[in-house]
């Protein structure tokens, strides 16, 4: 009888309750809904004014190599070839056009070029599949036939025909993001494991001191001549393209340090509670590591990995252009000699697609960071 | 043979530049399922007492005998519910507990560690936080946890570190009692350190206060012997209690005022001259 009294009391009391707190969570629904609308709208206004200034910028830029052109065909070759140019720069002519920082309707129309680009490789493609397809037939066939000869080595086996042709944008784009993750895997593998152990035993802290200090501030360019220096003697009698390795590597070296350095920190500096703690407890070697000093250190440790992350995407560019590995670097690259009308528009293109890609990658880290460690990061 | 006994302890951190003692000549020994309270200012070197009780410092000399051996690092004989709570943050209430349940029965598998853990969550009420963060609980439970997770590993003795200084005056007598009624049920040897001369009357058979350091030692003890239960209200007038209770605050006021004349009289600037004077 007791309990049905308070029971009822209770639902009494929550139906009262209840319009209040409704009210109370639209007004802090509406609140919220403000707040974001507001984020929003100074986003698209700094958005804007970039573009803005950006625009009046290449605008100011343009007029200065145009009227420098023209004036300098008055000065060499006199009136009519001063006004000739300035016809044709007015025209649009591509032959004439001044070679400065594109303006951003010219980098989208570069973007929708590129994409539209994309549609016709795979295209062709398609196109090439079905031309080869019986060759490659043929090919398939002869392998199976062959198997055990091949397999003793007797005959070598047939290469399938595979396309040449130009890679489209987005083949870029997944070379360089498979280079970054590779590289950023490397990283991960060499430098968390040293650092733990670096940062467990402080007598091999000062011995690795030297290497770290001497090795870290070392430029992406200097990694990928040692990388080359090694991989390519490790290649010799092999014919494949080692770009991509060669380009890999030198990323996740020039990248590791960060990850090395803050992983020694935070096992180095793990709270001393924790430690007694593990003590008292009498936990073991290895369940100290990690169930203590790991959970403990694993903030700093993400910390690293972000900034190996964001390090590796950046030296990216430097290290594909050097290794000649098909990705955005060696694209930008090209793009600068080709010296074509839209190049410069391009390399503006593969930049923003840079920056977002980057700043996506960093966001998923956060949101991995998140998940695993017991303190939450707001992003920056 | 006292169950705990400590001989002309003595200890000096090694950090300090100074080296000056922090405990000097500590002799204490306690009686197996006895409850007995130290009672200090803060910095005194309490923590530093409590250290080399459970085995994480050792003494700079001296001994530190427990049940007659000398204490060679920490045990699970010896509970110890820290100062400062010291839960893993990344585990829940229940993990927290269970992973010292796991340490000291290894062999026992997993249903029963769940139990063990669970029925020593309980005990201290906190069954519905079992899956919480230590974050998500107030300073009180926390505690709480702290306690559970010491009293889970069954210890022959169990040492509180002002397990409730940092608690409000109603959690903390609450917990107090929780504390009593769990220690009443297996009489296991209990010391208790605080900074609060009444937590201590009500809760020990024996009190014992600290001088402060540096150079900190045991001062005279007082024994409690008002029955138990004791009744907190009626205890503030009860002549011995009052009676223990002037005595010790007045033993630690005359520490108070001689570490201040004490101070006073020791900075008297030696006479010294410039080693290399140059005109
Ligand atoms: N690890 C340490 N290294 C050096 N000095 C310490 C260390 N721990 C405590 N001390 C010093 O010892 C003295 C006593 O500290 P502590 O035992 O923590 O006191 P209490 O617990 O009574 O507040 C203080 O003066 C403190 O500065
Ligand atoms: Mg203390």
């Amino acid at each position: 009888m007791g309990q049905d009294i308070t029971l009822k009391e209770k639902s009494q009391r929550t139906s009262i309750l209840k319009p209040v707190i409704s009210k109370i969570t639209t007004v802090f629904k509406q609140e919220k809904m403000f707040e974001s609308l507001k984020k929003l709208g100074i986003t698209v206004l700094s958005i804007t004014l970039f573009i803005g200034l950006w625009h009046l910028g290449s605008k100011a830029l343009y007029n200065k190599e145009a009227n420098f052109t023209i004036a300098k065909a008055l000065e060499d070759q006199g009136q009519a070839a001063a006004d000739a140019v300035q016809a044709c720069i007015a025209s649009g002519d591509s032959s004439c056009q001044p070679n400065t920082l594109p303006s951003p309707s010219q980098v989208w129309t570069s973007l929708l070029a590129l994409i539209d680009d994309y549609y016709i490789i795979k295209q062709d493609k398609i196109d090439d599949a079905i031309e080869n397809a019986p060759l490659n037939a043929e090919i398939r066939q002869f392998n199976i036939d062959n198997a055990a000869q091949i397999a003793a080595g007797d005959i070598e086996a047939r290469q399938e025909i595979e396309y040449t042709g130009r890679s489209s944008f987005l083949d870029i784009v997944v070379t360089s993001i498979k280079t970054v993750f590779a590289g950023f895997l490397l990283a991960l593998f060499i430098a968390v494991p040293i650092g733990i152990i670096i940062g467990l035993s402080p007598s091999l802290r000062n011995a690795f001191n030297w290497f770290i200090q001497i090795f870290k501030p070392v430029s992406p360019v200097v990694w990928y001549l040692l990388v080359f220096m090694i991989v390519k003697t490790l290649y010799i009698g092999n014919s494949s393209d080692n770009s991509f390795v060669i380009s890999f590597i030198s990323v996740g070296l020039c990248a590791m340090w960060a990850t090395l350095v803050n992983t020694a920190m935070g096992v180095a500096s793990v709270d001393q509670d924790y430690i007694n703690v593990a003590k008292v407890l009498k936990l073991g070697t290895f369940q100290k590591i990690f169930k203590v000093i790991l959970p403990s250190s694993l903030p700093l440790i993400f910390t690293g990995l972000r900034i190996t992350l964001s390090v590796a995407w950046m030296v990216l560019i430097a290290i594909e252009l050097l290794a000649q590995s098909k990705g955005l670097g060696l694209f930008v690259w090209e793009e600068f000699n080709n010296g074509a009308n839209d190049s410069n528009a391009k390399i503006l293109v593969a930049m923003f697609v840079i920056g977002i890609i980057g700043f996506l990658l960093d966001r998923l880290m956060l949101t991995v960071q998140n998940a695993v460690s017991f303190n939450k990061v707001e992003g920056v | 043979m006292a169950y705990l006994e400590l001989n002309n302890v003595c200890k000096t951190y090694d950090t300090d530049v100074d080296n000056t003692e922090v405990l000097s000549n500590i002799n204490l020994s306690i009686e197996e399922g006895e409850f007995v309270a130290i009672v200090g200012f803060t910095g005194s070197g309490k923590t530093t007492l409590v250290n080399l009780i459970n085995g994480l410092l050792k003494p700079t000399s001296g001994e530190v005998l427990f049940k007659g051996v000398p204490v060679q690092g920490t045990s699970h004989e010896r509970g110890v519910v820290f100062q400062n709570y010291s839960l893993l943050p990344w585990l829940s209430v229940g993990q927290n507990v269970l992973m010292a349940v796991k340490e000291a029965f290894p062999n026992r598998g997993k249903a029963v560690w769940k139990r063990k853990a669970a029925h020593y969550i309980d005990m201290v009420g906190l069954t519905p936080a079992i899956n919480k963060l230590p974050k998500e609980l107030s300073g009180g439970m926390r505690q709480r946890v702290a306690v559970a997770r010491a009293l889970s590993m069954k210890p022959d003795m169990i040492i509180m570190d002002e397990p409730l200084g940092a608690l409000d005056a109603l959690t903390r007598g609450t917990l107090q009692d929780q504390i009593l009624n769990i220690w009443g049920k297996d009489k296991r040897t209990a010391l208790l350190i605080t900074n609060d001369v009444d937590e201590g009357i009500y809760m020990a058979d024996r009190i014992i206060p600290l001088r402060p350091g540096p150079n900190a030692t045991l001062g005279p003890e007082f024994k409690i012997e008002i029955e138990r239960p004791r009744d907190k209200t009626a205890l503030n007038d009860n002549p011995t209690f009052k009676k223990i209770r002037n005595e010790i605050i007045e033993y630690l006021m005359d520490i108070g005022d001689e570490r201040k004349s004490v101070s006073l009289t020791e900075y008297i600037l030696p006479d010294v001259s410039p080693k290399h004077y140059v005109a």
